[in-house]
């Protein structure tokens, strides 16, 4: 999912003959689910998919501080105020975690905020949508955490090691994440007939983004097949989809909520749900910059970077004066 | 982009139950105390830390990766190709 | 669960314990508006974590209060039904976040007090009271070191981080006096309270030797302002409780 907007190309230019027995021993290495580590030879094309890759997962961690950080002011219970602030400090705590993990691949964080402030790089389309009421906090955590817990847990199993590692870090604080959001849901959908309301709109609204989360249909993924043979991508959009389904459709049933898909069944034969066709117009759009949030996500994050400018600045000052100072007395 | 860049730090983390300190991941920081101060908050949440280290990352020097079962190039005395850990003087532009 | 807005009956003891709640949940609520917005991820992090120990003393405080009061509210009622006239916070801890400088010089003022206070109250006669500062203490020793190592960064950095540190150290000045508001006298006789006014030296020590490192002057202004401790507030803490209170009041009665 945070390859959505990937380009392929470089995966299948032409490779110097040179290169192919290197190439041979690298793939034999990920063959036997060894790790790739920071200072290993990698083909050019698996270091510039995982920087892609990895980063854009940090983004999407940092700008889905945004949506639920906005209800944090108006969280309805001291317990829900303390979970969700706990929650969002995470988020921004996961983005961390995957910076470092870039970094270590020979890209600065800087470049990396640079690329995400400008527009060039890509965060998961799901968080350009609005969080309209506190059911859309329900709903953010349980489906779409939901979603990234999914995409998750193969990733700790990635053939790069920081970002295997990375992984399990934040699948170890992730679980937590998901079942406050369908508590959150769980405790609507028996509530007043008002706050029941709410729940289903929320449901309403986020279901066919969370389903677009996955990527666009496994025939339509052109680089697919490299990220898979080099074990940087464990499952395909459409089998990670599939378990979504699977998963969610049950636990919206349990809520008494109805998920906003007429086709939606139980396929006995088959073991899955069947589902109905996603308008993948929309998530093009939300790709190119046409989502309800995507200008608003940007300039909130662009508005906090310059803002703090000065602070950095600061910072990076007083530590040069204090070298200065140490330099005079050692003299 | 004309701002200076903050330095990189690695954190290594000794558990209460741990024997050595882990390599954790990385902090950005202007100096020191600030840097122990980012890996308390970023790394220790959940209580996992009982000792922490910030080293800044250029001042790891890395062995080489070279196995003998493994044929793979060593790329580096350093942990990782940094941007920031090679100076490169100002004069020869943008790198 | 209460519907419309409660009254609390403020014993001595409880309204000790709200003034302290207040200020730690009004402290950690400002705390929480940065989240997405600060500096740095590092730094967001940090604040958020402020923020969230703020949360967790406010919680303790109003579990206890509301023991005390014995009218069979809860955390949540005494946080989301009083209305501003019935808050007990500090003047000081309901100011906006303003920019960073401020936030920082906010959150140094407090801890310079708060952390002295919480390592005295260890001592407390009131168990409950004496185990809640044991746990505070440990918070707040990191949130004024924290805060300190900033307002020296800030101070002793640029011309401009210097200039909106002043800037917020002289806006703050005149609100950090209420922190010495002497306690209900029957509360201190019984050992429970601490007097603030034993930690006052110690107090302008920290401060005035953070401010010295960080090269700010210290405001020469003698007049304090007053009132948080009596529920007569600045304009701000309406807008704040207007906010926090939103779906609590727009959807009474129901659980959340």
């Amino acid at each position: 999912m945070y390859t959505q907007a990937l380009n392929s190309g470089d995966a299948t230019a032409p490779r110097p003959v040179e290169d192919a027995d290197r190439m041979a021993r690298f793939q034999a290495r990920i063959d036997a689910e060894d790790r790739i580590e920071a200072n290993d030879w990698m083909p050019d094309a698996y270091r510039r998919t995982l920087v892609r890759q990895i980063s854009q997962h940090a983004h999407s961690e940092i700008v889905g501080q945004l949506p639920e950080g906005r209800w944090l002011t108006r969280a309805p219970s001291l317990r829900r105020k303390a979970a969700l602030l706990a929650k969002v400090q995470d988020e921004c705590g996961h983005g961390l975690y995957l910076y470092a993990a870039a970094e270590t691949l020979g890209v600065s964080r800087e470049e990396l905020t640079d690329q995400l402030l400008s527009g060039r790089a890509k965060y998961s389309s799901i968080f350009n949508y609005p969080a309209l009421t506190w059911a859309d906090i329900g709903t953010i955590g349980w489906l779409v955490d939901g979603a990234a817990i999914m995409n998750q847990i193969p990733l700790c199993r990635c053939s790069y090691g920081p970002y295997a590692r990375a992984m399990v870090r934040v699948c170890k604080e992730e679980s937590f994440h998901q079942r406050q959001g369908y508590e959150i849901m769980l405790t609507l959908a028996r509530g007043t007939p008002e706050q029941k309301a709410m729940a289903q709109d929320a449901l309403d609204r986020w279901w066919w983004p969370a389903m677009m989360m996955f990527g666009p249909p496994d025939g339509q993924s052109q680089h697919s097949d490299t990220s898979m043979a080099w074990k940087i991508k464990r499952f395909t959009n459409d089998e990670l989809r599939q378990r979504f389904v699977d998963a969610m459709a049950p636990q919206a049933h349990f809520l008494g909520l109805t998920v906003p898909d007429p086709d939606l069944k139980w396929d006995e034969a088959a073991g899955h749900f069947t589902f109905g066709a996603i308008d993948w117009e929309e998530f093009r759009q939300v790709l190119t910059g046409n989502g309800p949030c995507n200008r608003e996500r940007l300039a909130d994050r662009n508005k906090a970077h310059a803002e703090g400018a000065w602070v950095r600045e600061a910072a990076l000052a007083h530590a040069e004066k204090r070298r200065v100072r140490a330099q005079k007395v050692a003299a | 982009m004309t701002e200076q860049k903050t330095p990189l730090w690695e954190v290594f983390i000794r558990s209460r139950n741990g024997l050595a300190h882990k390599h954790a991941g990385s902090v950005h920081a202007a100096d020191a105390t600030m840097a122990l101060q980012a890996a308390r908050d970023v790394y220790t949440r959940r209580g996992e830390g009982l000792s922490l280290w910030v080293v800044p990352s250029n001042a790891i020097t890395a062995s080489d990766p070279a196995d003998k079962g493994m044929m793979f190039e060593p790329t580096a005395s350093k942990i990782y190709r940094h941007p920031t850990f090679y100076e490169v003087p100002d004069e020869v532009g943008h790198m | 669960m209460a519907s419309t807005s409660i009254q609390v009956a403020e014993s001595p003891l409880v309204l000790f314990t709200l003034q302290r709640a207040d200020d730690a949940l009004v402290l950690g609520h400002r705390l929480s508006e940065w989240c997405g917005h600060a500096p740095s991820p590092e730094e967001d992090v940090a604040l958020a974590n402020m923020g969230l120990d703020l949360l967790g003393q406010a919680r303790s405080l109003y579990a206890y209060a509301a023991q005390a009061e014995g009218a069979g509210h809860d955390e949540d009622h005494l946080a989301y039904l009083r209305d501003a006239p019935q808050y007990r916070n500090l003047l000081l801890l309901e100011q906006p976040n303003g920019d960073f400088a401020h936030t920082i010089a906010r959150q140094f003022f407090y801890a310079a007090f708060i952390d002295p206070w919480w390592r005295a109250m260890c001592a407390s006669t009131d168990p409950t009271l004496a185990a809640i500062a044991a746990k505070a203490e440990k918070e707040t020793a990191y949130h004024l070191r924290h805060s300190a190592e900033w307002m020296i960064r800030l101070g002793d950095g640029t011309a401009e981080s210097a200039r909106r540190a002043q800037a917020a150290v002289d806006a703050l000045w005149p609100y950090t006096g209420e922190m010495f508001t002497p306690p209900d006298p029957a509360l201190l006789a019984a050992g429970n309270v601490i007097d603030p006014e034993t930690l006052r030296a110690s107090y302008d020590v920290t401060v005035a030797a953070v401010l010295d490192e960080a090269t700010l002057a210290r405001p020469a202004g003698t007049w304090m302002h007053k009132g948080g401790r009596q529920g007569r507030h600045t304009e701000h803490l309406g807008l704040l409780l207007a906010e926090m209170q939103h779906l609590q009041r727009t959807y009474p009665g129901a659980t959340w």
